[in-house]
């Protein structure tokens, strides 16, 4: 393999980067399109299920109204726009009859019921750590072998022949001449060659 | 207990009345210091080479080196 590999621009890989590029970061927004919540993703992936579901034609999916005010389990939301249950029955009602009455009287189990009720998921539960990084970590690697192979490819096959300029031989010719001409001799290339001693200063 | 009313107006004058008179300060220190640091320094470098420079003794070096295409070293 010549040394101009890595002199030369990386046209071919560069789409393989792009992708590697792409994979740090939206991966995570991809695997997650649940958690993330934001509207656009949710009725993305609500309009996809509806579609698929009439295509399959195996269940009818709940086609959500996106203008109503919805429940959503995200971090920056302590207080989402209506409670997680819709449908109380009889037990829950009463409970929530009890519910205005002087907290102190409940339960812990009446609470954490009540609490049920209003989220869907609790904090600790929602910020609970997933494989995730694995997926990415591994799909990372796979795009970067890959943009290697195509390297070696462009390497092998793309690259013209290496300019003579690149010589050793050449480059000391080059710089012999560079010497001679006394190039910059005031403060720059031969103000730093010693001409008595034929050396560095 | 009411607050006190927020200043409304000049607040681009109080900036520049704070700023301008730093930044004109840090160009000047700026500039002064290239001056001494750089432009100073090359012109004594350029004058000291020049003081003790013989053109025809550098032609002649050159010309032997041979980096010359319209005269040749004198071997040649």
């Amino acid at each position: 393999m010549n040394k101009s590999v890595l002199t030369q621009p990386l046209r071919l890989s560069s789409v393989s980067a792009v992708l590697l590029f792409h994979s740090l970061t939206t991966t995570m927004l991809r695997l997650t399109a649940g958690r993330v919540g934001s509207l656009v993703a949710r009725r993305a992936t609500v309009a996809l299920t509806t579609n698929s579901a009439r295509m399959a034609s195996h269940e009818v999916a709940q086609a959500v109204d996106m203008s109503q005010p919805m429940y959503v389990d995200r971090l920056d939301t302590p207080l989402p726009d209506k409670p997680y249950t819709d449908v109380l029955t009889a037990a829950d009602k009463s409970l929530k009859q009890k519910e205005k009455g002087p907290w102190s009287q409940l339960s812990q189990e009446e609470k954490l019921a009540l609490y049920r009720l209003a989220f869907h998921q609790t904090y600790p539960e929602m910020k609970r750590p997933s494989a995730e990084w694995k997926t990415v970590l591994g799909g990372m690697f796979i795009f970067l072998g890959f943009t290697g192979l195509l390297v070696w490819w462009q390497a092998s096959y793309v690259y013209p022949p290496r300019p003579r300029t690149f010589d050793e031989e050449w480059q000391a010719k080059q710089l012999q001449r560079m010497l001679d001409m006394k190039v910059n001799p005031i403060e720059g290339f031969s103000a730093k060659w010693d001409y008595e001693k034929g050396q560095w200063k | 207990m009411s607050l006190a009313k927020p200043v409304m107006r000049g607040l681009l004058g109080k900036r520049l009345r704070f700023h301008l008179p730093i930044a004109f300060a840090l160009s000047l220190v700026a500039a002064i210091g290239f001056k001494y640091g750089v432009t100073e320094p090359r012109k004594q470098a350029y004058a000291d080479f020049y003081k003790q420079y013989d053109a025809v003794k550098e032609f002649t070096a050159m010309k032997e080196a041979g980096v010359f295409e319209s005269v040749r070293p004198s071997g040649e």
